[in-house]
């Protein structure tokens, strides 16, 4: 067992828009490339070019088809990674240490060094976020690209998780969830975010936006409605109305 | 409880010794990258945020270009082939020894009947160099891959507005308010579309999808218009009655912009004054007066000594009752009350919500304009509406729905790339005039004005190989790559010696028809000799048809080599901007053990020499460039105009100026792309902008050198001359089984016929429809051998509608068998409902041969992936008259792909799908059992 910080300075997390994410996986290789090089371990891939091939990903995307009635079916692409949970259960349940949370910002990282492969902290995790890689033996996880975002090597303004700065829809938003005049702050009460599974106590960080209400029935608008001045069923018909519009010109 | 250590991190490690800038080539969007290197290798690709098409983004494929650099399947060496066609057997040569033997193939062909080459490219990105090298040699039998892939929506965009959608244009996205999208999955313009939603979405304007498969930007569309595949023609017809019938059009737009008010004679042929100018009804001075004469007031209806505006022929079309929502509604699969509130939002966004900006204008008829006036409302479309036989018209019909609502070149509507838009009369005809040993007489592709412009013989048979430009497909201005192969076989119009591809996987998922086409590049003469003779191929990697080849010639990554991407070509311009770019070797291309990979376009280059084409030797004979990047810095297509606008002459030139030897160099320290902003007067309306045209004539847009404005054109008069032939008017005219299916195809105003296949079928028998989405992780084949892609899209079920599910009594885990008018396929089946209830659909390309891209034999992909290409034949079903009627549009020759209908019956699982087409020797590499990339870095 590990215990987990009182209290963190900040809260680093993602902010994800599933109104604008289309499930392009954009998000997913960069983190791959990124991490495959970066933090601990590789992210090893095994049978890569045979019959089945799996690998480790540090985040997913998620494909579902919502059916409602009376309305079309729609499809939510949902992207997902560690969610740096306040109450992580995968913190707690290490053995060795290994597991922890930053009390400078809140990531939950894994000391690689310490980790002994056990797999307790997957089977706790209510969101499957973490992966056990199959060449080293090490649990990985999201790291928020924490050797990017301090990174003085990188331009300010680069300094963001690597899913963040490649997401071509701009459906990714990364910064401080605690702190009430950052921009994911605003986002998530203008927005109305969400946690994933709130009823497992774990409090996650990162946030999800929900789409927006779809207009697939659209309000009543009525041609012959609020645009009936133009009508053309009036005198001469089309070509009267026509001569009439030509002469405002 | 063990206390949480933080253990001490180092936050800021080195991400790299070096960035280098070059363009990326994971698929056609061509972005700007930053390839970091660590100890000479690729460690992390990154987006240029400098970049004018991704602006820093980069998506799947792009990310994922580590493992396309280090694929096994990458070839080595050039290769001869040793086993018969199709068994991948090869043994490598020396370059000498490939392009001696090419030179040997094609020196006597030259001299002799420069026709029996075929040289077709496929996702080439060199075109205005490929097609100059073809024009050297003399072959009139060049294209490369649009006629299947989407010239309807070129052409149609040519010939109406003047450009494309494509990448040629784009969206207002900082304005428009409603978005509306037909028939794109992952498509051009891959990321730029993405930056654009997610703007939309931020900015709260209203997104809506119109397509069969809620897939992708479908899926995040505001509403979705789950339409029957083929009649989207039908339900953008039915929304301009409604836009017509409510007076919701912008007329003043039409008078000035448009052909809506030029007078059309008793054969509907544009009345002309002498000057041959356009003549319009001015209402001020009851007179004819030419369209561009300062204060005309033009009228738009009515019959003036015999003459009647294009737009009274084109309301009363539109009006009639057959373009009504409830005449369109069930065949569209769109209920009549949705059609009508979907045209009463579009009139709700261009009209009530238009846009201003204050930016003074003068238009080509000398009129000042004190502020640019824009209609919100903006369009895109591709594949979807484009891959049918009746797609050139449906195109068509959606050009003349932005015009109609005036919202072309317009602030919040869809606006041009430069150098788009440009008239058809600035593009080039096409040509085909053989003379042995000697160029051809012009450009092969370009833009017939007429039946005269058809490349035909007197006897009526084609000139070219693919019978582009014949009366089969007028105005095919991409070619029909799709139909080479199967003509060359047939030896109709005439047998050709040797086939010359380039990156088009034509034995697989590029060609309709594939265990066909296999048998066809295998079928032997009586004498046991090749029905296609000779076949020389490059590629970077082992694809299907490597396998098929006897030459192959290996090119490199999209890493390891020079390119442009350039103003003669597909720029990678922005509405507001004009821009080229570069690649370069930013690793080189070392394949140690073997003989090494070459540029496909350097190697091409060393072949014209040692064939000796004009242009590439001096008198003497020799090089004149020495490999591609030489070509890019020094050649001129026209004085001071050459592959590269950018740091012409001294360096600071651009558009025209003499050759810049350091100009590569200027680029890399560039990052790899060259813009210019156009000036604020000249961003809007650019057709008719006398700003933009005189900046566009200074930048060498135009072969004239000269302002080139126009009108958009509502009706389109070369379409009228081919009407007009088959009606037996005129000197040329077409064969008597053509006349009929022209008299309706070549309508030159729009309109929505039923798609061939299904009328030549029971549709009792086929009554579902089948279609393909790209999937925006992969590119076609290229993404198989991707070890992080294939774990993305490694399988393709067949997605099967809630309704179709239901019906066969469907379960997880089953299989189906489907069938079409030609084939069978059985594949895996999953349910989807978020589908047009009449449809099946699956993931392009993911299907593989075994033993190609050095995937392993038992890969998913060769076991449980398919292509859907085996149901869909190059031809129609015969009608009996002993005639091979193409499977394409009527118009342009576009291959159409999704007028495919099929049944489905349940089947029993099986380890393998069917058709099962055989297994190719792996010549290259082999993989890998693990990856663990980057570890030495960790």
């Amino acid at each position: 067992m590990t215990s987990l910080p009182q209290s963190t300075e900040k809260s680093l997390g993602l902010v994800i828009d599933l109104d604008t994410c289309v499930g392009c996986h954009a998000c997913v290789v960069s983190c791959k490339e990124w991490n495959t090089g970066a933090y601990g371990a590789p992210l090893s891939d095994q049978d890569p070019y045979g019959a089945d091939p799996s690998g480790t990903f540090l985040n997913r995307v998620h494909t579902f088809e919502v059916k409602q009635p009376e309305k079309p079916a729609q499809v939510v692409h949902f992207p997902k990674s560690c969610l740096h949970c306040t109450d992580a259960p995968c913190v707690t349940v290490c053995p060795t240490g290994a597991s922890y949370k930053r009390v400078e910002d809140g990531i939950v990282l894994v000391n690689e060094s310490d980790c002994i492969g056990c797999g307790l902290c997957a089977w706790a995790c209510p969101y499957g976020a973490r992966e056990m890689d199959q060449a080293e033996k090490v649990m990985k996880k999201c790291t928020l690209c924490v050797d990017r975002i301090y990174n003085d090597n990188i331009p300010e303004e680069d300094r963001v998780p690597s899913c963040v700065r490649t997401c071509p829809a701009g459906a990714r938003h990364f910064g401080d969830l605690s702190d009430p005049e950052s921009g994911v702050f605003k986002l998530v009460e203008e927005r109305g975010g969400m946690d994933l599974m709130p009823e497992q106590g774990t409090k996650p960080v990162n946030k999800y936006l929900p789409p927006r209400p779809k207009t697939d029935t659209a309000p009543d608008l009525d041609v012959l409605g609020p645009l009936l001045a133009e009508s053309t069923e009036g005198a001469g018909g089309f070509f009267g109305w026509l001569d009439r519009a030509l002469d405002r010109i | 409880m063990t206390e949480h250590i933080s253990p001490p991190l180092d936050l800021s490690p080195p991400v790299s010794d070096e960035i280098r800038q070059t363009t990326c080539y994971m698929c056609a969007c061509r972005c700007g990258i930053n390839v970091h290197l660590k100890d000479g290798k690729v460690k992390y690709i990154e987006g240029n945020k400098a970049h004018p098409v991704n602006r820093g983004v980069l998506c799947a494929k792009g990310s994922a270009g580590i493992m396309q650099h280090t694929a096994p399947s990458r070839l080595r060496a050039p290769m001869k082939r040793t086993g018969p066609r199709g068994s991948g057997e090869f043994e490598e040569i020396t370059w000498e020894e490939a392009l001696t033997l090419a030179a040997d193939w094609l020196g006597p062909i030259r001299e002799s009947a420069p026709q029996k080459l075929a040289f077709f490219t496929g996702r080439d990105q060199s075109q205005s160099f490929t097609g100059w090298w073809a024009q050297q040699f003399g072959t009139p039998n060049y294209a490369a891959h649009g006629g299947f892939c989407s010239v309807n929506m070129a052409a149609a965009g040519i010939y109406t507005l003047g450009g494309a959608f494509w990448e040629f244009g784009a969206p207002d996205w900082e304005r428009t308010k409603l978005f509306m999208i037909f028939g794109v999955a992952e498509d051009h313009d891959s990321n730029p579309i993405k930056m654009g939603l997610g703007r939309l979405k931020e900015r709260g304007a209203k997104v809506i999808g119109v397509n069969p498969v809620r897939s992708g930007y479908n899926a995040i569309a505001d509403e979705w218009v789950g339409i029957t595949p083929g009649t989207d023609g039908l339900f953008i017809l039915a929304l301009v009655h409604e836009l017509l019938k409510a007076g919701k059009i912008d007329v003043d737009y039409l008078c000035r912009t448009t052909n809506a008010p030029v007078l059309l004679d008793a054969d509907g042929m544009f009345a002309r004054d002498a000057d041959g100018k356009e003549l319009v009804w001015d209402r001020v001075t009851n007179s004819a007066q030419p369209f561009d004469k300062q204060g005309v007031k033009p009228a738009l209806h009515g019959d003036f000594d015999g003459l009647t505006p294009v737009f009274g022929k084109l309301a009363e079309r539109y009006l009639s009752d057959d373009y009504a929502p409830e005449a369109v509604a069930e065949q569209c699969g769109i209920p009549s009350d949705t059609i009508k509130r979907l045209a009463a939002e579009l009139a709700q966004a261009a009209f009530e919500e238009e846009v201003v900006i204050d930016q003074p204008w003068t238009d080509f008829r000398g009129n000042r304009h004190d502020k640019m006036v824009g209609r919100p409302v903006s369009f895109h479309a591709m594949r979807g509406i484009s891959a049918h036989s009746n797609g050139f018209q449906t195109c068509r019909a959606l050009h003349m729905l932005q015009l109609l609502l005036g919202s072309v070149e317009v602030p919040g509507g869809f606006r041009f790339k430069p150098p788009y838009p440009k008239p058809v009369h600035a593009h080039p005809k096409p040509h085909a005039g053989v003379t042995p040993g000697k160029p051809l007489d012009g450009p092969h592709l370009g833009y017939p004005r007429g039946p005269e412009d058809l490349l035909i013989h007197d006897d009526g048979t084609a000139r070219r190989i693919d019978k582009a430009f014949t009366w089969d497909a007028p105005m095919s201005a991409h070619g029909m790559m799709h139909m080479v192969i199967s003509n060359a076989h047939a030896g109709d119009p005439y047998p050709v010696d040797v086939l010359f591809l380039y990156m088009a996987n034509m034995a697989w998922n590029s060609s309709m028809n594939t265990k066909g086409v296999m048998e066809m590049l295998t079928d032997t003469n009586e004498d046991g000799s090749y029905r296609i003779p000779k076949i020389i191929y490059s590629d970077a990697y082992s694809s299907e048809m490597v396998a098929y080849a006897d030459l192959i010639l290996p090119d490199t990554t999209y890493l390891e080599r020079h390119d442009c991407i350039s103003l003669l070509d597909r720029p990678i311009c922005e509405p507001e901007a004009v821009a080229d770019s570069i690649r370069w070797p930013v690793v080189e291309p070392e394949r140690p053990g073997h003989e090494g990979v070459r540029g496909f376009q350097t190697a091409l280059i060393q072949l014209g020499v040692k064939l000796g084409l004009p242009g590439m030797v001096d008198a003497d004979g020799n090089a004149i460039y020495k490999d591609y990047a030489d070509y890019i810095v020094n050649h001129q297509r026209r004085p001071g105009i050459g592959p590269l606008a950018g740091f012409r002459g001294d360096g600071t030139e651009s558009g025209r100026g003499a050759p810049n030897p350091n100009q590569i160099e200027a680029y890399k320290q560039n990052g790899g792309f060259w813009v210019e902003h156009l000036p604020e007067a000249a961003q809007f309306c650019k057709n008719v902008n006398m700003d933009y045209q005189q900046w566009a004539a200074d930048m060498g847009f135009y072969p004239s050198d000269k302002p080139e404005p126009y009108l958009f054109q509502l009706y389109v008069e070369p379409m009228r001359k081919f009407q007009m032939a088959a009606e037996g008017k005129g000197d040329h005219q077409p064969p008597e089984h053509l006349r009929e299916r022209l008299k309706i195809a070549m309508d030159p105003l729009p309109l929505w016929y039923a798609p061939y296949e299904e009328t030549r079928i029971d549709v009792a028998d086929f009554p579902l429809h089948a279609l393909t989405q790209r999937p925006m992780a992969m590119y076609h084949s290229w993404g198989s051998q991707n070890a992080w892609l294939r774990q993305i899209h490694g399988r393709n079920p067949l997605y099967v509608s809630g309704d179709i599910w239901q019906e066969h009594g469907f379960k997880d885990g089953d299989w189906a068998t489907l069938t079409s008018h030609h084939g069978e396929i059985t594949v895996p089946v999953v349910r989807m409902d978020a589908l047009n209830p009449k449809t099946v659909w699956t993931w392009n390309a993911i299907g593989k041969r075994k033993g190609a891209w050095a995937l392993e034999p038992d890969a998913q992909e060769a076991t449980k992936g398919f292509l859907l290409n085996h149901l869909i034949h190059e031809l129609l079903p015969a009608k009996g008259d002993g005639l091979r009627w193409s499977n394409s549009d009527p118009v342009t020759g576009q291959a159409a792909w999704y007028d495919l209908r099929v049944r489905i019956a349940r089947a029993a699982p099986r380890p393998q799908t069917a058709p099962d087409t055989g297994a190719q020797k792996n010549p290259v590499a082999t993989g890998p059992d693990e990856l663990e990339y980057g570890k030495e870095w960790t």
